[in-house]
């Protein structure tokens, strides 16, 4: 519990005769970087902005490192919604110096840290530049930046690297994991499941109101392997050799990259079978040049277990 | 953590610093002043034109009352048929011609007269035609029935009821004037100020919504913090336009005036010019003085407070609907549906305003309007200078605070959905809706 910045506890939230959460439950540890993932419509949006106070929750509560949740804390979080923007006809360092000093810092405060952000992502010159002028991915930028100023211990961004060149994307990925290093806490919410599989500790998997998954991530990983081994081997005699796997275990074709031309299969372990087991077998058979577990990427994770819901 | 402060400055610095706000509040009182000396100049030129009018007077009892005025000539013609004088008149180009037809009964001409012209002359002109012929032929019939004419000059009396109420202070009717005009100009300036800033407010929603800032706005500070620090703000940037309207405008009617300074003396009208005839008659130009008394003794203490409170209550209770008719729609053309139950009690108000509190302030059309929250502001102030007992004004402020706050709460209410609801247009039934989330 301790090592839980943010716990959500039974959360549900109404509206109308729609439920958009049902007695949904979280916990994100502290310096993770965890992933909110779900269909769109399942609810995710609504948590977040429970968390962020913008809508109170019909029943459950927030816990925020140990306590519930204060309007104060409103300081302790940076969100950059999904739904995001500026003020078109405000110049950029007078925005951001008004957004800063709403979460609570000084102006003399908000002005060097802006100073050494600007600096470091080399956007100095925008300061008196209305954002109208700027380029939708040079206001990400700024929207980025304010939403980091204040140095929150939770930092939640939905969407963060839409609108971002493949360069400037990788320029926030890499912000975001130095965020992460010096003790921030981010949630993480997308539908890009290759940034995920890249950035993100834990993950939640949301679905239609109700929370299906929920863990580290390699832990998911494990829960949903399928004990199934990714085999590629030499022979003279394709067809023979899938007769007499087959008569064993269950077999699907399988294709990787490989310089041979050569028999490729995924192999199910049967049950009480170990990994040497089906090794020791196939070696007796045929030479074995490829024999890799198949893990289950974020995406299939997401996929299968959105549908068997 | 009280932002407050905060979105106020930057609400009055984003407005005041807009350029088409600029340009409204400096150029403005200029259009108007041009307005004034285009106004000024055409009634000059309509001046100028002198009209003559032939008079065809077969009765021969009308010379000496048709006397010539700066604007209108008579020329009576004699000795000819109505044909020929037609005939005259438009060769002379003269502006038309009374024929005065005589019949049997010498005294009987009242169906039997005419005027010919080119152009329908104006109202004006025929009712000044028709009074002259009346009083002449009523002085001829007084005479006839011996009625000696000097005698009813001479009982002709003037009078003015003396109005005291029961605690004894004293009224006249230039007073009731007074306070008309006092509470009209209260009432009016509160209704305009509602209609520009109270959409000036509203834009200034939607702009949020459309701009998409508004979920990283509300993620810092409590909508209804917001809400006050938009309408707070406006309102500050609304009464700076008002001042340097005021400063402005009477700057240039003092300059135009200067410049065309003769000519605005002379620029009359005749309401005005009637006033100069009464204001040299010494009974009026005491009356003149009662008013000057009579201004001081409205309850002017009374009025300012009262003016300030009120303006302040409706302002804000009229400007958190026009918030909430902007959080609850995209863009402003959608805005129409909601805006009909805002601007009707408005306008309800004034007419209430205009026609029954000057009618009668204390009735009970008034005085029920003047406590019922939409209309209470408008009503109040016309009817306050005409001595509001304190009580009423206070259950009606009252009332107005309470009102306010409750529809502080359902605009918050359907704000905080509202500013998050993209895409689709509302109905009635879904803000009822959101108000209940």
């Amino acid at each position: 519990m301790n090592n839980n910045l943010l716990v959500a506890e039974n959360v549900s939230k109404n509206f109308g005769d729609f439920k958009a959460l049902n007695d949904v439950s979280i916990s994100v540890p502290k310096s993770s970087i965890f992933g909110l993932l779900g269909p769109n419509g399942a609810g995710k949006t609504t948590l977040i902005r429970i968390i962020n106070q913008i809508t109170m929750p019909d029943s459950g509560q927030i816990i925020l490192d140990g306590e519930p949740l204060r309007p104060i804390d409103v300081q302790n979080i940076g969100y950059l919604p999904e739904e995001r923007g500026l003020y078109k006809t405000m110049k950029v360092g007078e925005q951001a110096l008004y957004l800063a000093q709403l979460k609570g810092l000084s102006k003399q405060e908000a002005k060097s840290r802006l100073k050494h952000w600007f600096d470091k992502l080399d956007i100095g010159d925008w300061w008196n530049k209305k954002i109208q002028e700027l380029s939708k991915g040079q206001a990400q930028k700024i929207q980025f930046v304010v939403t980091v100023l204040h140095r929150p211990k939770l930092l939640i961004f939905d969407e963060p690297f839409s609108g971002f060149d493949p360069i400037n994307a990788n320029l926030i990925k890499d912000e975001i994991l130095q965020l992460r290093d010096e003790g921030a806490t981010v949630i993480f919410s997308t539908h890009r499941m290759e940034s995920v599989e890249e950035l993100c500790d834990h993950i939640a998997l949301i679905h239609k109101s109700n929370k299906i998954l929920d863990g580290k991530l390699t832990d998911v990983k494990r829960q949903y392997k399928t004990n199934t081994f990714e085999v590629g081997l030499r022979t003279e005699n394709i067809d023979g050799l899938t007769k007499i796997i087959e008569e064993k275990y269950s077999i699907l074709p399988a294709t990787f990259k490989n310089l041979n031309e050569d028999l490729k299969l995924n192999i199910k372990l049967n049950d009480n079978d170990s990994s040497n087991d089906l090794l020791g077998f196939l070696t007796n058979k045929a030479e074995v040049n490829h024999f890799v577990e198949v893990i289950p990427s974020a995406n299939d994770i997401f996929i299968q277990s959105v549908k068997s819901n | 953590m009280n932002h407050l402060p905060l979105i106020i400055k930057r609400e009055y610095l984003t407005k005041v610093r807009n350029k088409s706000f600029i340009i409204m509040t400096f150029v403005s009182p200029l259009i108007f002043a041009a307005l004034i000396a285009v106004v000024a100049f055409l009634s000059q030129l309509n001046k100028d034109k002198l009209r003559t009018i032939s008079v065809l007077d077969e009765t021969n009892m009308f010379e000496e009352v048709f006397t010539n005025t700066e604007e209108t000539k008579y020329t009576f013609i004699e000795g000819v048929d109505l044909e020929t004088s037609k005939e005259l008149v438009k060769n002379n180009e003269n502006f038309g011609l009374l024929h005065i037809v005589k019949s049997q009964d010498s005294i009987d001409i009242v169906d039997n007269v005419r005027f010919y012209s080119d152009e329908s002359p104006s109202l004006s002109i025929m009712s000044g035609l028709e009074s002259t012929i009346e009083k002449k032929l009523s002085n001829v019939k007084l005479k006839i029935n011996g009625v000696d004419l000097a005698k009813i000059e001479e009982s002709k009396t003037r009078i003015n009821i003396a109005q005291e109420n029961f605690t004894g202070e004293q009224t006249s009717k230039i007073d009731n004037i007074l306070k008309l005009a006092f509470g009209g100009a209260a009432g009016y300036l509160l209704f305009m100020f509602i209609i520009i800033y109270g959409n000036l407010i509203m834009r200034s929603v939607i702009e949020e919504k459309t701009s998409r800032i508004i979920e990283v706005i509300i993620s810092s500070v409590k909508p209804v913090q917001l809400l006050m620090g938009k309408i707070v703000g406006t309102s500050l940037a609304g009464l700076t336009q008002f001042a340097i309207w005021l400063v402005l405008g009477s700057v240039i009617l003092f300059v135009i005036s200067s410049i065309f300074g003769i000519s605005m003396a002379e620029m009359q009208t005749p309401q005005q010019e009637m006033m100069q005839q009464t204001m040299e008659n010494p009974e009026v130009a005491n009356e003149l003085q009662t008013a000057f008394q009579s201004f001081f003794n409205l309850p002017l203490f009374n009025l300012v407070l009262a003016f300030l409170f009120f303006f302040i209550g409706g302002y804000l209770l009229y400007s958190s609907l026009y918030a909430s008719v902007g959080a609850a729609v995209d863009n402003e053309t959608d805005t129409q549906q909601f805006m009909l139950p805002i601007i009707m009690p408005l306008i309800l108000a004034v007419y209430v305003g205009v026609f029954t509190v000057i009618d009668d302030p204390h009735g009970t059309v008034s005085t029920v309007f003047s406590f019922i929250p939409l209309t209470s502001p408008v009503v109040m102030l016309m009817r306050i200078p005409f001595g509001v007992p304190i009580w009423q004004q206070v259950l009606s402020f009252i009332i107005l605070i309470g009102t306010f706050t409750f529809t502080v709460w359902i605009a918050a209410k359907i704000y905080r959905v509202g500013i998050l609801m993209y895409g689709k247009k509302p109905s009635y039934k879904e803000l009822y809706k959101w108000i209940k989330y």
